[in-house]
């Protein structure tokens, strides 16, 4: 059987389309959900983008959101109080306006927290997310201090009513962890995220950074962002918009 | 010296009736709900099985290793986020904490008992939550208490987890 020009084109082709589809499948299967079984991998990096300029002046959902998932209880001391993820109003001196936005630890690829620590008790995932292990924090404080965002606290007193999926204890400093249970689970979202977009300002998204097709990558890619002190090089997984 | 010499037996008689009187006070107050050794003297812990045919390892692992295996599952789970729950904490308490207290802790509560009993100070629930999940209590069977036997460990029967004596 000998094939002509027109059918070793028309093979040609078809060869190339499943060649072209085949990466296309794949990035389906990297968007599904991991098992319990499975160990997080480097194939993602989570991260957020929040766009200040949908960012409500005087609402705390995401910040009640973030105590009520994680299991935050206030004191009454808002001098040493854990503070997951908090508002901060920016003001411009000459012309007064007035800017809101959330902030809370930035997931930076080079966290200045996991250089200083030196239990090795805070430590970056291989997803990017940077956390605190409990278990082997002394309570130094360092990463506190190394922190340019002042993202972290100290837990300086007894707590109760942790939740299951969120151990806290007194002596140990904790930080935003990007709500890694539901990460894990596979929710996709963030108890921040969920709150903003039910409050219906959609100031936070969360999303995976590696992945060309998520939509905070489309963001990311289209519309123009920054990360707060970007001249430390950081490369923080939160992204913002509308500074 | 010779004053003291000449009271020392009658010292330590005073002081072994004391010790006695102590005793006795100390051990019929920790009577009152977990049972005894076959002496009396020693305070039982309680262990209730709230569910489940068997744990998640036979049971002469789990008494001396369960402690290996949850700092295994601690790291796993912490750094890499492996999240499967047959040596998790939260299984631990899902399957053993008390009907009435929701917890593990408090005097019967199946983990304070035991390290109690064996003086090991429990460090997992100053940050841990000691009580089963609100979705997991509804779910629990009626309480059903198990006998566990076992000749390196003391004898525990439905009777001494009722609080009867042996």
């Amino acid at each position: 059987m000998s094939i002509n020009r027109r059918q070793f084109l028309g093979l040609s082709g078809a060869a190339i389309a499943g060649a072209a589809l085949a990466p296309g499948l794949r990035l389906i299967e990297l968007a599904q959900a991991r098992t319990p079984e499975e160990a997080a991998t480097a194939q993602h990096r989570w991260g957020l983008l929040i766009d200040s300029s949908q960012c409500a002046d005087g609402c705390t959902a995401c910040v009640d959101a973030c105590a009520e998932e994680n299991g935050i209880q206030s004191h009454g001391r808002p001098a040493t109080d854990a503070q997951w993820i908090r508002k901060v109003t920016l003001k411009d001196k000459q012309t007064g306006y007035v800017q809101n936005l959330p902030l809370m630890c930035q997931h930076c690829e080079s966290p200045p927290c996991v250089d200083v620590c030196p239990t090795g008790a805070s430590f970056k995932r291989a997803d990017g997310i940077v956390l605190v292990d409990k278990h082997i924090c002394i309570g130094c404080r360092y990463c506190m201090m190394a922190c340019p965002y002042k993202a972290r606290s100290f837990v300086h007193e007894v707590t109760t009513g942790q939740k299951a999926y969120a151990p806290r204890g007194k002596g140990t400093v904790e930080s935003c962890t990007l709500c890694v249970q539901k990460v894990d689970r596979g929710d996709g979202s963030t108890a921040c995220a969920d709150a903003c977009k039910k409050e219906g300002h959609q100031a936070i998204l969360f999303g995976d950074l590696m992945d060309p097709s998520s939509e905070i990558s489309k963001r990311l890619a289209s519309q123009p962002s920054m990360e707060l002190r970007a001249n430390l090089k950081l490369n923080t997984g939160v992204r913002y918009q509308g500074l | 010296m010779r004053t003291v010499k000449l009271l020392h037996p009658l010292a330590s008689l005073v002081l072994a009736a004391g010790l006695l009187l102590t005793g006795v006070s100390v051990f019929a107050h920790d009577n009152e709900a977990p049972a005894t050794s076959a002496s009396g003297r020693v305070p039982m812990p309680v262990r209730t099985i709230e569910k489940g045919e068997h744990c998640v390892e036979p049971l002469e692992v789990m008494r001396r290793d369960h402690m290996k295996l949850i700092l295994h599952q601690r790291d796993m789970t912490m750094h890499e986020g492996i999240r499967t729950s047959k040596h998790s904490l939260k299984n631990c308490v899902d399957c053993h904490a008390d009907s009435k207290t929701g917890s593990v802790l408090g005097k019967d509560g199946f983990c304070e008992s035991c390290h109690h009993y064996a003086a090991v100070k429990i460090d997992c629930f100053e940050c841990h939550s000691s009580v089963r999940e609100a979705s997991a209590a509804v779910a629990t069977p009626p309480s059903t208490v198990r006998a566990l036997s076992n000749t390196a460990v003391p004898q525990m029967t439905n009777e001494t987890a009722k609080g009867k004596k042996p």
